[in-house]
C-alpha cells in the first residue's frame, strides 16, 4: 500500500514532482560539474608543475639569491683581449656559465642532511645555470681611456651594432642533473626524443631540449659550447605534457660536469625531495627548514600558487564562483522541495486527517509524506546524475585548452619577464646600442616562461556520484521532515470538516 | 456500547470561549441505531468527535465498552479507531489517487492484515455495498452515491463495533440519499452494528428508532417518554 499510494501521489501531481526533481537535478548536476571541472583544473595544475619539477616531487629546496648575486652577466674585456682586425676593430668572444638569475648555489652536503630526515624517500639535486656567450667585433678601444665594459640583462640575447661594433649575445639555460636519481627531478617528465638520456657514467656530454635543439638547428652528434667547452650532444628530450612544450631547461648536463664547467664544485641550486606519504609533507618541509635555515622550502601546494595563466583564472573561477553557485542553486532546490511538500500537505489536510481518523498512526502518515519527498529527491538525484554526466562529457569533448605557466621564484628560466633591464653599453662613443636589447629580452622571457597548454579533462569520481545522489536524497528528506512535521500535527478531526 | 457522563467540551475561538457541549450524559446501548439532529453549531459534530476519539473532552468521561476514551494515550486512541470505530463522512473523504478497492484496503493497513487477505476482504466489503465490479475505479470516476458506498465499505471492512456517520447523505440528491440510508439501515439490521448517525435531515432521522436533538450544547432525547 505504501508504494502504491506513493506512486499514485507522485504521478497525480506530476507537474510538482517534475519541478522539484528538475530543481534538484540541476543543483546536483551543477555540483557534479563544478567538482569535476575543479578536479580537472587541479590535475592540470599538477601537470604544469610536473612538467617543471618532475613527477613525484613533493618539496623543492633552493636558496634565494642575495642582492647582487646572479645579477646581470658581465663581460669584461681588457685592452689586449681579442684580435685586431684590419678595419681597426677587435674581434672578441667570451663564454660565461653562472648560476641562473635569482638563485644561488649552496653546498651539496645539504643533500645528505635532507636524505637523512625521516619520511624522505628520494632526493635529487640539480645545478641550474645559465650560459651566456658574447662574440663580435668592437671598435678598437686602444685609444680610449680605460677598459670597455659591456653589461646586459640576463635574458638578453641580442645583436647590436653601436658605433661600428657588431656583436652577438647568446644565452641558454643549463641544468646539471644527477642521472642516478631517476625517481625525482626535472627530467622525470621528459621523454627521449632522439638519442638517449643521461647515464650515470656520462661525462662531458649534453642532452638538449628538443624544442631548443630545433631552434638552434642542433642534432644528436653535434657539439654545443657550454662554459667554453665543446660537449657532444647525445640526445634530445621533449616534455611528456604535450607537443611543442619546452622542458624545464634548454641543456642538461651530468651534475659533475656542470659543477666543473661552472667552477662550482660540490655546489647545487635546487634539491628535489620526495616524501613517503602526503600527510608527512608539511612535517618534512618544516624539518628541512630547521636543518637549512638559509634555504627556501616550497611544497607542492606552495608551488601550485605559482601557476599562472588561464589555468589560475579557471582555478579561482571554479573555486569561488562555482562553489557559491552550487550552494545557492542547491539551497534554492531544497527550498523548492520543502515548499512544494508543505503546500502538498496543506492541500491534503482532509485526506491525511481521514487516514488518521480511520486508524493510521502518526508515524505511518508522516512516513508516507516523507517517503514521497525522498523518492522525489531520488528521481532528482538520478536525473541530475545523468544531466551532470552529460555536461561533464560536453566539457571533456569541447576540449577546452588551459594554458598555465609556473612562475615560482628561481625556478623559471626566463627571469623577471618584461622587466629585464635593457642592455646598456658603456664606454667610448657607443652610447645608443641598448634599444634593441629590451625588446628581444621580452620576447625571450615570454618564450622561456614554461607555458604549458593543457586540454581540460574533468573526471567524475564514484565518490562525487554518491555524494551528489546523497545530496538529492537529503533534499528530499529535509522536505519530508518539514512536511512530515506538519502532517504529524494534523488533527484527525480535520476529516470531519465539511468544507470541500 | 457508550456510557457518557458529564461531558463538557469548550473551544477557544480568539478571545471567545465556546462551550460546544455542556455536561452531557448519555447512554447508547449495543446494536442501537441513533440519529442525532440539531442546528448547525449546536454541538452535533463535537459529540461525534468525542464518540470517535478524534478529540479529547475538556471534562467528563466517554466510555466505549467500559474504557474511557479520555484516559487513553494517542497510540491507544489510534488503535481504537483502527479496530473498533468505523467512520463515514459527509464528503466521503476517499483518497483521490487510490482506486475504490485500494481505498477500502487503507482501513486494513493499520491492522497489518496480509496483503492477499486484505484484498479479498476489501473486495467482499465492496460487494456487500453493491460495487464489486467497480474496484479498479478511481473516486473521480464514481458518482457521489457510489463514492459514499465505497466509504461505507471502508468503514465496515474491519468489522468495527460502532459506525459513526457524519451527515452521510448531506452531499447527495434525494434518490441517492434514500439508497444510502437504506444501505445503512440494512447493514444495521443484518450485522447488529451500533450506529450513530448525525443528520439535519428529518427524513433520514425518522428511519432511526432513537432520535436525539442537540442544541446549544445540550442533548434532548426525542424518542424517550
Amino acid at each position: 500500500m505504501f508504494f502504491t499510494y506513493l506512486r499514485r501521489e507522485l504521478r497525480n501531481r506530476r507537474k510538482q514532482t517534475v519541478v522539484v526533481a528538475i530543481g534538484l537535478a540541476v543543483a546536483i548536476a551543477l555540483v557534479i560539474v563544478v567538482n569535476a571541472v575543479s578536479t580537472g583544473v587541479k590535475d592540470a595544475q599538477s601537470e604544469v608543475l610536473e612538467s617543471v619539477y618532475g613527477v613525484g616531487t613533493d618539496i623543492t629546496v633552493n636558496q634565494a639569491a642575495e642582492r647582487g648575486e646572479g645579477g646581470p652577466g658581465r663581460f669584461d674585456f681588457g685592452e689586449e683581449d681579442g684580435e685586431a682586425t684590419e678595419e681597426g676593430t677587435r674581434s672578441l668572444s667570451q663564454d660565461r656559465l653562472s648560476t641562473a638569475m635569482g638563485s644561488t648555489s649552496f653546498d651539496a652536503t645539504a643533500l645528505e642532511s635532507i636524505s637523512g630526515l625521516d619520511h624522505v624517500s628520494g632526493v635529487a639535486a640539480t645545478l641550474d645555470l645559465q650560459n651566456m656567450s658574447f662574440s663580435g667585433e668592437m671598435p678598437d678601444m686602444s685609444e680610449a681611456d680605460g677598459p670597455v665594459t659591456m653589461e646586459m640583462g640576463p635574458d638578453g640575447s641580442g645583436e647590436g651594432s653601436a658605433g661600428g661594433s657588431s656583436f652577438e649575445i647568446d644565452q641558454f639555460t643549463v641544468t646539471g642533473v644527477d642521472p642516478d636519481a631517476a625517481a625525482v627531478g626535472p627530467l622525470t617528465t621528459a621523454e627521449v626524443a632522439d638519442g638517449r638520456t643521461l647515464e650515470a657514467s656520462d661525462k662531458n656530454v649534453a642532452v638538449l631540449d628538443a624544442t631548443y635543439a630545433e631552434q638552434q638547428e642542433l642534432a644528436v652528434g653535434d657539439t654545443i659550447t657550454v662554459g667554453g667547452k665543446d660537449l657532444e650532444i647525445v640526445g634530445t628530450v621533449s616534455s611528456s605534457t604535450g607537443d611543442g612544450v619546452a622542458t624545464a631547461s634548454d641543456v642538461y648536463l651530468p651534475l659533475a660536469t656542470a659543477q666543473t664547467l661552472a667552477d662550482l664544485a660540490d655546489q647545487v641550486t635546487d634539491v628535489y625531495v620526495q616524501v613517503d606519504s602526503a600527510e608527512n609533507v608539511d612535517a618534512v618541509a618544516a624539518a628541512i627548514e630547521s636543518e637549512l635555515p638559509d634555504a627556501s622550502v616550497s611544497t607542492q601546494s606552495d608551488l601550485a600558487e605559482g601557476v599562472t595563466g588561464s589555468l589560475s583564472t579557471a582555478s579561482s573561477l571554479i573555486g569561488t564562483l562555482g562553489t557559491w553557485l552550487s550552494v545557492i542553486v542547491l539551497a534554492a532546490a531544497f527550498g523548492l522541495a520543502i515548499l512544494f511538500t508543505v503546500s502538498g500537505v496543506n492541500r491534503r489536510t482532509r485526506e491525511l486527517g481521514t487516514l488518521k481518523a480511520i486508524g493510521w498512526s502518526k508515524g505511518r502518515v508522516v512516513g508516507q509524506v516523507a517517503g514521497e519527498s525522498v523518492v522525489q529527491g531520488l528521481i532528482g538525484g538520478v536525473a541530475g546524475l545523468a544531466l551532470g554526466a552529460l555536461a561533464v562529457l560536453a566539457v571533456n569533448l569541447a576540449g577546452i585548452t588551459l594554458s598555465g605557466a609556473s612562475g615560482g621564484g628561481g625556478f623559471t628560466m626566463g627571469g623577471p619577464g618584461g622587466q629585464a633591464p635593457a642592455g646598456a653599453v658603456q664606454g667610448g662613443e657607443a652610447p645608443t646600442g641598448g634599444g634593441g636589447f629590451g625588446d628581444r629580452a621580452e620576447a625571450m622571457a615570454g618564450a622561456a616562461g614554461n607555458a604549458v597548454d593543457i586540454v581540460l579533462q574533468a573526471p567524475v569520481s564514484l565518490w562525487i556520484v554518491l555524494a551528489a545522489v546523497g545530496l538529492a536524497v537529503l533534499g528530499g528528506l529535509l522536505a519530508g521532515i518539514v512536511g512530515g512535521q506538519r502532517a504529524a500535527k494534523l488533527r484527525p478531526a480535520e476529516a470531519l470538516r465539511s468544507l470541500a | 456500547m457508550y456510557q457518557i457522563d458529564d461531558l463538557t467540551k469548550t473551544y477557544r475561538q480568539g478571545k471567545r470561549v465556546v462551550r460546544a457541549l455542556k455536561d452531557v450524559s448519555l447512554t447508547i446501548g449495543d446494536g442501537e441505531l441513533v440519529a442525532i439532529q440539531g442546528p448547525t453549531g449546536g454541538g452535533k459534530s463535537t459529540l461525534l468527535q468525542m464518540l470517535g476519539g478524534l478529540d479529547r473532552p475538556t471534562s467528563g468521561t466517554v466510555k466505549l465498552d467500559g474504557t474511557d476514551l479520555a484516559g487513553m494515550s494517542d497510540a491507544q486512541l489510534t488503535a481504537a479507531r483502527a479496530e473498533t470505530i468505523g467512520f463515514v463522512f459527509q464528503n466521503f473523504n476517499l483518497i483521490p489517487t487510490l482506486t475504490a478497492l485500494e481505498n477500502v484496503e487503507t482501513a486494513l493497513v493499520p491492522s497489518k492484515v496480509a496483503r492477499q487477505s486484505r484484498t479479498a476482504r476489501a473486495l467482499a466489503a465492496l460487494e456487500s455495498v453493491g460495487l464489486g465490479d467497480r474496484g479498479d475505479h478511481l473516486p473521480g470516476e464514481l458518482s457521489g452515491g457510489q463514492q459514499q458506498r465505497v466509504a461505507i465499505a471502508r468503514a465496515l471492512v474491519k468489522n468495527p463495533k460502532v459506525l459513526l456517520a457524519d451527515e452521510p447523505s448531506g452531499n447527495l440528491d434525494e434518490e441517492t440519499r434514500d439508497e444510502i440510508v437504506d444501505l445503512i439501515v440494512g447493514l444495521w439490521k443484518e450485522q447488529g452494528l451500533t450506529i450513530v448517525l448525525v443528520t439535519h435531515d428529518s427524513v433520514v432521522a425518522k428511519r432511526a428508532p432513537r432520535r436525539l436533538r442537540i442544541a446549544k450544547g445540550t442533548v434532548k432525547d426525542l424518542t424517550a417518554a
